[in-house]
């Protein structure tokens, strides 16, 4: 645990790339198997099912620190962040025990969950009276599961890649599933991870595994230099960018799996999907946008969002919300990679493929997601103007002879996303909270409001509609937090509510009615564009401008 | 029930018995400073009070013409009914908490204080009272500060590393206390120190004042040529960072000390390679300790965690209330720093100062200037009516 409470400490402390990668091999390098298997699940964003309720660990630890509970209350808005909360208020350890960080994990950690309330409180003081102060850290972060310490998936890719001499590509191929909640790896997982390349592996797909997916940049360019950076449109596939889940559909030995972009297996939550995966050859897997379709065309995000995150689907979402997947991508057929094959190749199988086994009288949830045609830049920007009524983000544009490669690599070819602008209102700030992590103590998470009525009416109020976290720089949220603490009306716990002073100019991706929210409306993707120091908060906009915006209009 | 020795007004903090202020942030006519930080020494007020180890410091800051009364620890002077007293504070050199009293009812105030003896200054001595005005900076359980031999460790241990890999160790302090405080600790023979010219003057201050600190270089010096710059410890405020200034140690590690730096979020906003966890006021435990010994039934809280420790001390059983002031930040004005607003840990960059001692004019030209027209104890004139701050007491 030692050494790698040093790791994290060294990934925390360091801003450069180079520092960070030597860290990371030079303890893949000398930890043991069982330790770096471990070490390579949490770095790389895996995290075990809670071990303890959080509500246990903090009323525990009030006991512990002999602390009032809104003494903690306090203590963890001005941290920001509950393992290092825990970590900074425990009293000094009585005893000292050096466990490495499997044994930690296989005798101390995992056995906790679900372990009756008496005990856990038992295990968890006698565990805290010997770990270290220097540990605590990490120690607490494995147990509320999230050890986010700025280092990427990606990063622990390379970082494996080097010190195994396995290429990148393959070695992203080995770590697809390695995450996967739940699981406990253990030596032999890391060094089969690490080991050399055998004949076998250049042609065969572990069951169920998909291919690890690639990700397109964004294009923020005008279209009037499209011809210039990009070249003929000819040489370009265009396709609608749909609002969804990104998702692979693997079909391999009589069975289908769905696994959603950040390497989850998704199955449960699309049986249908599931299902129609059936009907797919073996060998196969798909890419493609997993969307909410309704009445001949795509549904807004939200709707998607009633079906995620539950753990038993009922037949009325079943009903409600029946879902697509807007296939786009070819990656195996029959058996064989084709990632390696261009684009407009992989285009055609597919189309064939779909057509063969998932034709449109079929019913299948499988659906071609159209190319877009126009023979210049200038036709083609027209016609992404109807993107937002086609319930789409804008278009994707793909190299048609270019492979598919691995994450946001650019070596083999290009996916860009050509979204249209967002959409934006200018909003009031009403209640501010404070943010976590980098942004601990800061008022950095802000609700919004527009006005519930044109100026005239004196009667008017700010009605919430949208929060948002991103947009600013550095020094503006300086600022704004400053502002928030001397406008302070009132304080709810941890939310504070502000004299209406600042006003922001609010971009969003997508607008749709929501009987959750008090507006009436759900904005999606909401970040601040611009601090509007120009305009008094009585020029903000209305409800009825946000309604306007609705696809169904006002 | 006795009147209050000290209240709050929009100037200050004020004695209505003894008619003067204490680190008023107003101009008053007369004004007991605890110490020479900018946010508790400020300029304009006709007369000063204050221990004699602030003397220089404050000459430099606000002028070497101030009206200036000076006492040691322990000695002192009655003032319109009321007896004053500066006793050691601990914070940095001259800091001094402030005992008023007036028949037999004892008032402290004790401005910015820390615990652990450094070695730069006299430290913190609680004294006895019926009222204690405290601070609150850190006044949150998470502040816990390090042993000081495990900080100095950690300081030396990375200033080792960049040396053996030939980069200069850039530690951001503040100019006036924590540089000295480092200098007094770290272990001067794994290189050369260099300190910014917002640094040196203070230096000289206080190795004036007898606080023995190792040998220190600008960088500008002659023997600093690029091969003892690579293995150098260089000390620099915080505003530095950014600046030109910082282009002459070609590649370089840097890191801030600071108590802010026990949190994990303030360390990554500050972006420096490390954050060393080290403050010139007193972390939780110590506030208490300290407000605990001198047995005051009550006690008054001012800049820093305010509302916290308010509640908690009531918790206890105190009679706890806030005071505002204008010293530091208001209230959770903490990490938000960025380079334009400076956590309070110690205000003693501002600008005004920084520029006065970096001018090129160290202290003892400013002593030189001062020592010749310094006004003694006769030259306090009141303009008020009042009886002066003039008549020492035997003690």
């Amino acid at each position: 645990m030692k050494d790698f409470s040093a790791l994290y400490r060294e990934l925390d402390s360091s801003t450069s790339n180079l520092v960070k990668q030597a860290a990371l091999q030079n303890y893949l390098r000398r930890a043991a198997p069982a330790d770096a298997a471990w070490a390579v699940f949490f770095l790389a964003g895996g995290k075990p099912r809670q071990l303890v309720p959080n509500k246990l660990l903090k009323a525990l630890t009030q006991e512990v620190a002999g602390l009032p509970e809104w003494l903690f209350v306090e203590s963890y808005e001005a941290v920001g962040d509950l393992a290092e909360t825990i970590a900074l208020l425990l009293p000094e350890p009585s005893a000292r025990q050096e466990l490495s960080l499997a044994e930690w994990l296989s005798v101390h950690l995992l056995p906790l969950r679900g372990l009756p309330e008496e005990q856990l409180r038992k295990r968890l003081v006698a565990q805290w009276q010997t770990i270290a102060a220097a540990d605590r850290l990490v120690y607490f972060k494995l147990i509320t599961g999230s050890l986010r310490v700025g280092v990427s998936r990606l990063q622990v890719t390379q970082a494996l890649a080097a010190v195994s001499g396995i290429d990148a590509k393959r070695m992203a191929q080995r770590m697809m599933g390695y995450t996967q909640i739940g699981s406990q790896p253990a030596a032999a997982d890391f060094l089969a991870v690490i080991s050399p390349e055998d004949a076998q592996e250049k042609n065969q797909q572990l069951a169920g595994q998909p291919y690890p997916f690639f990700l397109a940049h964004p294009f923020n360019q005008p279209s009037a230099h499209f011809d210039e950076l990009l070249g003929s449109p000819a040489d370009w596939l265009v396709e609608w960018k749909w609002d969804g889940i990104r998702a692979q559909l693997v079909k391999r030995g009589g069975q289908s799996w769905i696994w959603s972009r950040g390497e989850e297996l998704v199955s449960e939550q699309f049986p249908e999907l599931v299902q129609a995966g059936l009907s797919l050859p073996d060998g196969t897997v798909l890419d493609g946008e997993i969307v909410v379709w309704r009445d001949g065309r795509v549904q807004p995000f939200n709707e998607l969002q009633k079906r995620l995150g539950r753990k038993t689907l009922s037949s009325r979402i079943l009903r409600e919300q029946p879902v697509v997947l807007l296939v786009y991508d070819l990656l195996e057929e029959d058996g064989e990679d084709l990632r390696r094959q261009p684009q407009y190749m992989r285009r055609a199988r597919l189309e064939v493929l779909l057509e063969k086994h998932a034709p449109e009288p079929s019913g299948l949830p499988l659906h071609l997601s159209p190319a877009v045609q126009g023979s210049t830049w200038q036709e083609l920007a027209i016609l992404r103007e109807a993107a937002r009524s086609q319930g789409t983000e804008g278009f994707m544009l793909k190299q048609r002879n270019a492979a598919y490669g691995v994450g946001r690599t650019k070596d083999v070819g290009r996916w860009w996303k050509w979204k249209i602008d967002a959409m934006s209102v200018d909003a009031v700030l009403i209640y501010a909270q404070r943010g976590h992590g980098r942004r601990a103590s800061l008022y950095s998470d802000y609700t919004f409001a527009v006005w519930s009525e044109p100026p005239e009416n004196p009667d008017r109020v700010l009605v919430p509609f949208a929060k948002a976290y991103s947009g600013l720089t550095d020094a503006e949220m300086a600022q704004v937090d400053s502002i928030i603490r001397k406008t302070t009306r009132e304080s709810f716990g941890p939310v504070r509510s502000v004299e209406p002073t600042l006003l922001f100019e609010l971009g969003f991706e997508g607008i749709s009615r929501s009987s959750r929210h008090k507006s009436g409306i759900a904005v999606r993707f909401p970040r601040m564009l611009r601090w509007r120091q120009d305009k008094p908060v009585t020029e903000a906009d209305t409800l009825q401008t946000l309604t306007a915006l609705l696809p169904d209009g006002a | 029930m006795t009147s209050p020795l000290i209240v709050s007004r929009p100037e200050g903090l004020y004695c209505p018995e003894g008619e003067f202020f204490i680190d008023p942030w107003r101009p008053v006519d007369r004004a007991v400073i605890t110490h020479a930080h900018s946010d508790h020494a400020r300029r304009g007020n006709a007369h000063y009070l204050a221990h004699s180890d602030s003397a220089d410091l404050l000459r430099i800051r606000l002028g070497a013409d101030i009206s200036l009364q000076t006492l040691d620890y322990g000695e002192a002077i009655e003032h319109n009914g009321v007896r004053i007293s500066l006793h050691p504070a601990g914070h940095v050199l001259g800091s001094a908490q402030v005992r008023l009293e007036r028949k037999g009812n004892v008032w402290v105030a004790s401005g910015d204080y820390k615990l652990a003896d450094d070695g730069t200054c006299r430290p913190f001595e609680p004294v006895r009272c019926d009222t204690f005005i405290t601070e609150s900076t850190f006044g949150l359980p998470v502040y816990r500060w390090p042993q000081q031999t495990d900080l100095f460790a950690d300081i030396n241990n990375w200033w080792q590393r960049n040396a053996a890999l030939g980069r200069a160790s850039i530690l951001f302090c503040y100019a006036f206390g924590k540089a000295q405080r480092i200098l007094r600790g770290v272990d001067s023979s794994i290189g050369p120190i260099v300190c910014h010219g917002a640094v040196e003057p203070l230096n000289v201050v206080y190795r004036a004042t007898g606080v023995p600190l190792p040998e220190t270089f600008r960088v500008t010096d002659d023997a600093m040529n690029k091969s003892a710059l690579s293995k150098a410890l260089v000390l620099a405020p915080p505003s530095a960072a950014g600046t030109p200034w910082l282009r002459r140690f070609g590649d370089y590690s840097d890191a801030f000390a600071s108590g802010w730096m026990q949190l994990r979020g303030a360390r990554r906003r500050r972006g420096v390679d490390r954050g060393f966890v080290m403050s010139d006021h007193a972390d939780w435990p110590a506030l208490h300790y300290a407000i605990g010994s001198t047995q005051a039934g009550q006690v008054f809280v001012t800049h820093g965690s305010i509302a916290v420790m308010v509640r908690y001390l009531r918790e206890q059983g105190l009679d706890a209330q806030a005071f505002a002031t204008e010293y530091g930040g208001e209230e959770e004005a903490d990490p938000a720093s960025t380079e334009t607003s400076l956590p309070p840990d110690g205000q003693d960059s501002n600008p005004t100062m920084d520029t006065a001692l970096s001018s090129g004019k160290d202290a003892d030209a400013a002593k030189e200037r001062h020592t010749s027209d310094a006004p003694g104890i006769s030259g306090f004139s009141p303009a008020s009516s009042a009886a002066p701050f003039v008549r020492p007491l035997e003690d």
